[in-house]
């Protein structure tokens, strides 16, 4: 299960978000890891040291994908000019699956550089669906979308957040980038229990696996991306494993980043999960 | 309500300025209380208001490209200082929101809309002018597309009337009024070092604020260029600058040449050897490259 049409049928294990404080160190030390997620949008660009940074990485190391402004859920229609720097990007990289949030940030041309929260109607799925499908032509490549952490809801939802997940996932049949701490997050900011939503996500679909830290607000919380994983996540995180078994998955630490050895230990962590899961699925 | 109005009710009210104090403002799009706007679309909940988790979104928006403008622009804050660079960000912010999927071009239109707007940066104008047109330089050599380089055998073997060359498209051809390479180095000295307890950042303040005042007018002409992936400001001579701004709108090299010398100062004997050992530098750094082919009418 953890390698999948969703994922490239690739088994990559456990990495990490390739941040610029930690460049230095990577390409001097060549530390042993099994994969970097990129931010595509950082090295959608016409050349310079981004490139040639990441042409060095892709020497050494497996990398994929993530995007961060894609807007599957904006009601306008993707951008040409980003899907064909992003397209020229996938062709260097090679990544064999790319993820974007479940989300909307653009509208009529100007952009938040959020990840807004969706309404969960059925017109937001089919939308967000048909959106998923005309990248993933495109790219032509798989393609998984991600939960985002969300601080409001909408009056004009019909349904709950994974519920909509689904609807999307089913009509794009795509995949599903699971963040286990945007889970959590959003789970106490709406009051609702974190494993009805690991347990309500097909399995098979499961693509790759978040995990982060966040910061605790006296009436919310935020996803912020810098602190080390909380015990209630790496909860979640091994019934995500349980479910859907040892998938490919990554830590994110992208403020007050710590060392590169500090911030890999802290993913290696997963092993531990990782490792039940291989078992079982062998037994 | 369809996805596109909620989209566009949530964003206008997103992407409108914080207060003074960073909160959302209680007006709200269209002359409404900003309670009544929030509470028509975004559920409360036991903890928040719907004004609540509306403005965690308002903040996180103005924190962010915030954030960016002022990663983007050392040089202008150490310019204005903290009060007038906070109230052009926002001025400007608020009337260029992005149109980019990135925040990299964030600053692109930041020069034009200083130019219509000069009370923000007021008797420091010219000065804050030249600093935004280095920093936005600074930007393109970055990450700006670099295409096959020509060599020194390729030019010496081309009949100088006829050769038309351009210059990579990451560099930048500056004529500015104000010495601002040195400060904007200076500037950024300053921020790579890792220590930062308040007491240096104070010092660090002064002294970029001494820096600025000592700035006194002196024409510099610069290119702004890379070597090995890093940035570089090199200065130029005013015939220097002439003869590449010449070559890069197409002109043949002999004309850019003789255009660059009508009013030069430099001996007429000199000269030769002056641009002999321009073009050496300029192939060696990889400045040149063929211009874009027309396509051929049928």
């Amino acid at each position: 299960m953890p390698a999948n049409r969703f994922n490239g049928f690739t088994e990559y294990g456990v990495g990490i978000g390739l941040r610029a404080p930690h460049y230095n160190h990577i390409l001097t030390r060549k530390p042993v890891c099994d994969w970097f997620e990129i931010i595509s949008e950082n090295f959608m660009v016409d050349g310079g040291r981004p490139l040639h940074i990441l042409d060095q990485i892709l020497d050494q190391y497996k990398v994929v994908q993530h995007g961060v402004s894609m807007y599957f859920g904006s009601a306008e229609k993707p951008n040409r000019d980003h899907l064909r720097r992003l397209k020229d990007l996938v062709k260097r990289t090679k990544t064999p699956w790319l993820s974007d949030h479940l989300c909307w940030g653009s509208v009529d041309g100007r952009y938040t550089h959020d990840l807004l929260p969706m309404p969960y109607t059925l017109e937001a799925a089919k939308l967000t669906a048909q959106k998923v499908r005309e990248v993933r032509d495109f790219l032509e490549i798989p393609v998984a979308v991600e939960n985002v952490s969300s601080y409001a809801e909408f009056h004009v939802s019909e349904m709950t957040e994974w519920e909509f997940l689904n609807e999307v996932v089913e009509r794009a049949d795509c995949g599903i980038l699971l963040d286990v701490n945007n889970i959590y997050v959003s789970s106490q900011n709406h009051s609702f229990n974190p494993f009805d939503y690991v347990n309500a996500v097909p399995a098979h679909c499961v693509a790759q696996i978040h995990i982060a830290g966040h910061s605790k607000y006296r009436k919310y919380i935020l996803d912020t991306h810098d602190h080390a994983v909380i015990d209630p996540v790496w909860k979640l995180y091994a019934r995500a494993i349980e479910r859907c078994g040892p998938v490919a998955t990554l830590l994110e630490w992208d403020d007050h980043i710590p060392s590169f050895d500090e911030v890999h230990k802290e993913a290696l962590k997963a092993n531990k999960f990782l490792a039940s899961a291989s078992l079982a699925a062998a037994v | 309500m369809s996805l596109l109005a909620l989209q566009r009710q949530m964003a206008a009210a997103v992407m409108a300025p914080l207060t003074p104090a960073g909160n959302m403002r209680q007006a709200g799009p269209k002359g409404r209380p900003m309670r009544q706007y929030a509470g028509e679309f975004i559920k409360p909940n036991d903890r928040l208001t719907s004004f609540e988790r509306l403005e965690i979104y308002n903040r996180q928006y103005w924190y962010r490209i915030l954030d960016s403008f002022a990663e983007d622009l050392p040089g202008l804050h150490a310019v204005l200082g903290d009060r007038k660079f906070d109230a052009v960000a926002k001025a400007y912010l608020t009337e260029n929101p992005s149109r980019s999927f990135t925040l990299r071009n964030l600053c692109s239109r930041l020069e034009t809309w200083l130019k219509k707007h000069p009370r923000y940066a007021g008797s420091r104008q010219k000065l804050a002018l030249d600093m935004v047109r280095l920093e936005w330089a600074d930007i393109e050599a970055f990450d700006g597309e670099a295409k096959a380089a020509l060599k020194q055998e390729d030019l010496a073997a081309a009949d100088p009337d006829a050769l038309r060359l351009t210059l990579q498209p990451y560099i930048s051809l500056l004529a500015l009024q104000y010495p601002v390479d040195d400060l904007l180095l200076a500037v950024k000295d300053d921020e790579d070092t890792d220590f930062a307890s308040n007491a240096f950042n104070e010092r660090r303040k002064r002294k970029r604020v001494a820096a600025t005042a000592r700035l006194k007018p002196k024409p510099i002409y610069l290119a702004v260029h890379r070597v090995d992936y890093s940035v570089y400001f090199r200065r130029l001579k005013r015939e220097e600058f002439e003869v590449l701004t010449g070559l890069r709108k197409g002109k043949p090299i002999s004309r850019a040449i003789d255009a660059a010398f009508r009013k030069s100062s430099i001996p007429a004997g000199e000269r030769a050897e002056y641009i002999q050992d321009w073009f050496h530098n300029w192939s060696a750094l990889g400045w040149f490259c063929r211009p874009e082919q027309t396509p051929a009418k049928s």
